[in-house]
């Protein structure tokens, strides 16, 4: 046996202490109940039906706990792998002197400053505040390959148990002992910080109810059958009536579903921020990495004097050097569409492009080539740019791309074209989320013109253009204002407010300390696209639960046919009428109830594990498909299933 | 069957003019001069808005003083004026019983009708009785709607207001207008000694008169029920002719068809209303049908000026809405008849219900069906988009478990003391049905009974009046803070992931939602009573 399934059903037995049980009303009832049948079992050992019925209510309690324990189990044998990485290490932290004393990592405080050379771990959370290094960060992600950390900029955040592979890194400690990122993350795994989320409190406020309820109904059903009926029997039928099916699966779904976002690499500071990104309306993506590729690519070449495929050359010549995307992305498209292919020349001088030039080129002799921005260009030149040219920069802007001028000798001859790709298949997930009744908002810095082509080209359903994180802020607040539950998300310094503003915040690992500690979520693969996942998760979540929520309860009925002809078989032999599924007998009838009811609970932690499967169709197309499998399935299974153990029982001569 | 078509054509025509007819007089914008009048004369102010708390405050306020009001005048009925027959003041626990009977638009009657009460008490008492409960109802049911309407609002308007317009402006002119037809039709309208008669075999009979036409109009279209007779709407001085019989069996369901309109007018989404009434004939329809077809051909205690027909719709419709007069006598219906009248009564007075209290109790199970429906849709569950949260279902569960817990003890406890039990004029199942009956009755505040059953006794006036106090009362707990909380809450706009709950789906849903959690309830107590009387003559 695996030894997950080992410490499950060890667990399953350590939850039966009744103060652990308390918190879930429902199954507190059936272990109340397998008591009290016990107790009359030991006091007529020889009665095997009060015996079976015992036994099988014991069942129903330790299948409940057993589905609580797997779920959990999956949580604790990440965390065991994640305590590894948080041992005590020593590091080297700076003294007001400047210099460098050697603590152990426990000893360190927020505020401290150490440094960490190649090869050893980083001591705790904390920002880069000097230095350039590649961390392998895959004792928290699972990914092998190294990132690159630095100071400034979005990607300065280190957390305590990753190690430096080169360079070293100075670094201010974010976070005291026992509160850094990766005790959060166990803690979280573990379950050991869930609370219950606000739904779940609902739902098991409504299970409870319920319980009430039938708790009464047997209560009052013993003097109203003139005491016809015997309590272990009274108990059978309690047990088989309250929601046990969800009331036992409630906290598994809950704890899977949180593991669901683990296994997508995906850390949720609270089950709260799961639950709401289920509810999302609006979702405020960033246009660069989330809905376009980071980089432009050249789309074109538009030439005015020259032919095509020499503008084609010039641009590749001017790009050589270019390592960036873009000037590689030239010189694929002159080579792919212009068949040319150019080695560096003897004696060419490169001109790297400065953030005063703007521009960037290549000196042949006396041939000089410079590619950059209009303006740039255009200062450079000597002579006036074409009105074709100009024409033809205006038409790629409208389209939403970036032109680039292309000139020689003091003279444009040419434009490309570098176009924002939308990634593929992001227009589909735009639709869903629309079916899904999620409005999306594309955020970008480009202005209105090329973010309205962005936008209707990607099939968003509005835009911010020029944004500002104050404009971001705002359209937050505004959205919330009207009602509605926002999403987004970020990573640097300045997404920290909007961040801390949204009701579901995502921020990307390799974001700011800032950003990570303002969001809810925390995408630990760093990839934007990734919140549609954790709002259908979430999603998948409540509907898990609503659909066991309608199934056990709609199991019912079939059990009352069950059990109702035989309790009063003797006192009202007449109702042996409604015993539709023609039962071997009283005793089978009712030990069939509660065997069916205790197994459908294990048969069911797949499903509670698993998650209900979510599609993107309108709220009335779900609702019905959902109530027709769980709903009428709910209805119909248990008399296919009673009966089955019926003749099982019967077979066994059981009962 | 075609009274029965032409019942429920004119039953859904009418109710819709009516329900809006109804929401412009509650929702004027100025008072008129009667009602400021009112205003003055007893210090309120009319354009103070309360919160959830103050208003169930000055309900109950309202409504506790009305029980005490009733309580006295029965107690003291033999030193007062207008008492004819010259009748002796009612015993305590009979007076206490009626008291909150009235009080809680019950109207179980344990007294005897003409023969208990006096001129006075019937007057100044369970007349006055019928048209404020009813109007507490119908105030309760529009504080709700406004706390589903307003937005970040902790207002919910004025009680008092309320509750002077639902009397003056509709309950008033209604059954004045009522009242009118029924004298037409030869109910009496009279404060004459009673007539002295000559029966058909030469004996002199006193015929006992008095203001019955106004007493029938009231009790029918307040769904109060309690008759001026003791056998109700089968004496032929309050239910003289089949149009008599007609219109007041229409009026039973009238108004509780109506506020089911005025419930989506002022929750500003028409939609919502047609789901309620529809929801309401989708359970009531099938369900009369049953009865219809199992009373075919049972005259066992039925007016044969009516047939069994007319009486089983009546039946139907009495025990669906919480209005209790009868036409025929209950305990006389077949074993299935009698089951459908309980089931209507156990889904909790929300197939129609009370006047307001049908629509603000449907009203709850209407957010149950949301939560659960909600869940299944993968969305925090949201109504009228407000956000159903931990607190409404609390309060939810609060209001649902209130009615089984009644019910079902009240049944138990009459099973266990030996002089209620022996109050069973049958044994066996049948006898159990009519305490489960009589039980079901109070606990839904609906006044009907089984007959049979000698209910005039300590453990039924008693516990019999606790119950129907704590049924009426206790549910508007719960109902207006959800009213409160949802108030004050942001409303979520609609998206195509929102759930609609005015859909042909949601309203066979909510109908589900319905029967199973009321079918899981009583199912063993109906089996051991009705269904198994039924099973036992196959």
């Amino acid at each position: 046996m695996k030894p997950i399934y080992q410490r499950a059903l060890q667990d399953s037995f350590r939850k039966l202490n009744p103060r652990k049980m308390a918190g879930n009303p429902v199954m507190f009832v059936v272990e109340v109940g397998s008591l009290l049948t016990t107790v009359l079992w030991a006091r007529h050992p020889g009665d095997l039906f009060v015996g079976q019925t015992a036994l099988w209510l014991w069942f129903t309690v330790l299948f409940a706990n057993f589905a609580e324990a797997i779920a959990e189990g999956r949580g604790k044998a990440q965390a065991d792998a994640l305590r590894k990485s948080r041992k005590d290490i020593p590091a080297r932290r700076r003294k007001p002197d400047g210099s460098f004393e050697e603590v152990p990592s426990s000893e360190l405080r927020k505020g401290d400053v150490v440094r960490v050379e190649a090869g050893q771990s980083i001591p705790a959370d904390g920002e880069i505040i000097q230095g350039v290094a590649s961390v392998d960060e895959s004792a928290i992600t699972g990914e092998s390959a190294p990132v690159v950390r630095e100071s400034g900029g979005d990607r300065s955040a280190v957390t305590g148990g990753t190690t430096v592979l080169s360079d070293w890194l100075v670094i201010r400690v974010e976070a005291d002992p026992g509160q850094g990122f990766l005790d959060r993350m166990i803690s979280m795994v573990e379950g050991a910080s869930r609370q219950k989320t606000p739904n779940e409190l609902a739902l098991n406020i409504l299970l409870a109810s319920f319980t009430i309820l039938f708790l009464l109904v047997c209560v009052s059903l013993y003097p109203m059958a003139d005491g016809a009926i015997s309590v272990v029997v009274l108990v059978a039928l309690l047990v088989c009536l309250i929601p046990t099916t969800i009331g036992g699966l409630l906290s598994a779904i809950g704890i899977a579903g949180m593991d669901r976002l683990i296994q997508r690499n995906v850390m949720a500071m609270s089950g709260r921020a799961v639950e709401a990104a289920g509810d999302v309306d609006v979702l405020l993506l960033d246009k660069t990495g989330t809905i376009t590729y980071g980089n432009r690519q050249a789309a074109e070449f538009v030439a005015d004097g020259v032919s095509l495929a020499e503008v084609a050359r010039l641009a590749s010549l001017a790009s050589l050097a270019d390592e960036t995307p873009e000037g590689k992305s030239i010189v694929t498209l002159a080579s792919e569409k212009f068949g040319v292919h150019l080695t560096p020349p003897e004696g060419a001088e490169f001109v790297p492009f400065t953030a005063q030039t703007r521009m960037s080129g290549v000196n042949l002799g006396d041939e000089q080539i410079r590619k950059g921005a209009i303006d740039s260009i255009s200062n450079w030149a000597t002579s006036p740019v074409s009105e074709r040219l100009k024409e033809a920069v205006d038409e790629i802007a409208r389209k939403g791309g970036t032109p680039l001028l292309i000139a020689r000798n003091g003279l444009a001859v040419g434009v490309v074209y570098l176009k924002d790709v939308v990634k593929t298949g992001i227009k589909e997930r735009f639709v869903r989320l629309r079916n899904m009744g999620i409005k999306t908002v594309m955020v970008t810095g480009d202005n209105p013109v090329t973010a309205a082509a962005i936008a209707a080209e990607a099939g968003v359903d509005d835009f911010l253009a020029q944004a500002t994180p104050e404009q971001k802020l705002d359209l937050i607040r505004n959205y919330q204002q009207g009602g509605r539950l926002v999403a987004m998300t970020g990573d640097g310094t300045n997404d920290a407010p909007a961040l801390a503003q949204a009701d579901v915040a995502v921020a990307m690992n390799s974001g700011t300390q800032a950003a990570r500690e303002a969001a809810n979520l925390i995408d630990l693969d760093s990839n934007p696209t990734k919140l549609i996942e954790i709002v259908e998760i979430g999603k998948q979540l409540l509907i898990t639960r609503g659909a066991l929520s309608t199934f056990s309860i709609a199991n019912d009925v079939a059990k009352y046919f069950a059990i109702l002809p035989a309790a009063f078989a003797v006192s009202h032999p007449e109702l042996g009428r409604l015993n539709f599924m023609a039962l071997a007998n009283p005793q089978s009838a009712i030990l069939s109830a509660v065997i069916f009811n205790a197994l459908i609970i294990v048969a069911l932690i797949p499903l509670a594990l698993r998650g209900v499967n979510y599609r993107a169709v309108g709220a009335e197309t779900l609702l019905r498909d959902h109530l027709l499998i769980y709903g009428v399935g709910g209805l119909v299974c248990p008399f296919i299933g009673i009966k089955l153990v019926d003749m099982l029982v019967v077979a066994m001569h059981l009962a | 069957m075609a009274e029965f078509v032409i019942y429920l054509l004119v039953l859904v025509g009418l109710a819709y003019p009516l329900g809006q007819w109804m929401f412009r007089m509650l929702e004027r914008e100025r008072h008129f001069g009667l009602e400021n009048l009112i205003y003055k004369l007893t210090g309120v102010q009319p354009d103070r808005q309360m919160g959830w708390r103050e208003y169930l405050q000055a309900l109950l306020v309202f409504n506790l003083l009305g029980l005490l009001v009733v309580y006295a005048l029965q107690r003291v009925q033999g030193m007062l004026p207008g008492n004819p027959l010259k009748l002796a003041g009612v015993d305590p626990y009979l007076a206490f019983n009626t008291a909150s009977s009235f009080a809680s638009n019950t109207n179980w009657q344990a007294y005897g009708g003409e023969t208990t009460m006096s001129w006075a008490t019937q007057m100044l008492a369970l007349t006055t009785q019928n048209f404020v409960s009813a109007a507490t109802g119908i105030a309760a049911m529009i504080a709700l709607c406004r706390g589903l309407l307003r937005t970040e609002s902790r207002q919910l308007g004025n009680f008092w207001v309320d509750l002077t317009r639902a009397t003056l402006t509709v309950l008033l002119p209604l059954s004045v207008l009522l009242s009118l037809i029924l004298v037409s039709q030869g109910v009496p309208q009279t404060f004459h000694q009673p007539a002295a008669v000559q029966t058909i075999e030469s004996q002199s009979q006193l015929l006992p008169l008095g203001p019955v036409a106004s007493q029938v109009a009231i009790k029918q279209l307040g769904t109060n029920g309690g008759g001026f007779y003791n056998v109700n709407s089968a004496h032929p001085l309050e239910n003289p002719t089949p149009l008599s019989n007609f219109l007041e069996c229409l009026a039973i369901l009238l108004l509780p068809a109506a506020l089911c309109h005025t419930y989506g007018r002022a929750v500003h989404d028409r939609r919502q209303g047609w789901a309620l009434l529809a929801a309401m004939l989708l359970l009531f329809v099938p369900l009369t049908l049953l009865c219809m077809h199992y009373e075919a051909g049972n005259w066992e205690g039925k007016e044969v000026r009516f047939g069994e027909a007319a009486s089983a719709l009546w039946a139907c419709a009495t025990t669906a809405a919480s209005n209790g007069s009868v036409n025929c006598m209950h305990d006389s219906l077949t074993a299935l008849g009698g089951f459908v009248t309980m089931v209507l009564m156990l889904f909790g007075e929300v197939v129609f219900g009370g006047v307001g209290c049908g629509v603000y109790g449907i009203v709850l199970c209407v957010l149950v069906a949301v939560f659960v429906a909600g869940l299944m849709v993968g969305r925090t569950p949201e109504y009228l988009g407000k956000k159903i949260e931990t607190f409404e279902i609390k309060m939810v569960s609060l209001g649902i478990l209130c009615m089984p817990t009644l019910v079902l003890l009240m049944t138990a406890g009459a099973m266990l003391v030996p002089s209620a039990r022996a109050a069973m004029l049958n044994t066996g199942p049948h006898g159990f049905s009519e305490i489960l009956y009589a039980c079901t009755s109070m606990g839904n505040n609906n006044g009907s009974a089984f007959g049979g059953l000698s209910a005039n006794q300590p453990y039924y006036n008693l516990v019999g009046g606790l119950v129907m106090l704590i049924s009426r009362f206790w549910i508007l707990i719960p109902v207006l803070a959800i009213a409160g909380s949802l108030g004050a809450k942001k409303r979520v706009p609609e998206s195509a992931g929102t759930l609609p709950t005015h859909s042909p789906l949601f309203v066979v849903w909510l109908c589900v939602v319905i029967v199973v959690v009321g079918a899981l309830c009583f199912f063993p107590a109906l089996c051991l009573g009705p269904m198994a009387e039924h099973l036992r003559y196959l």
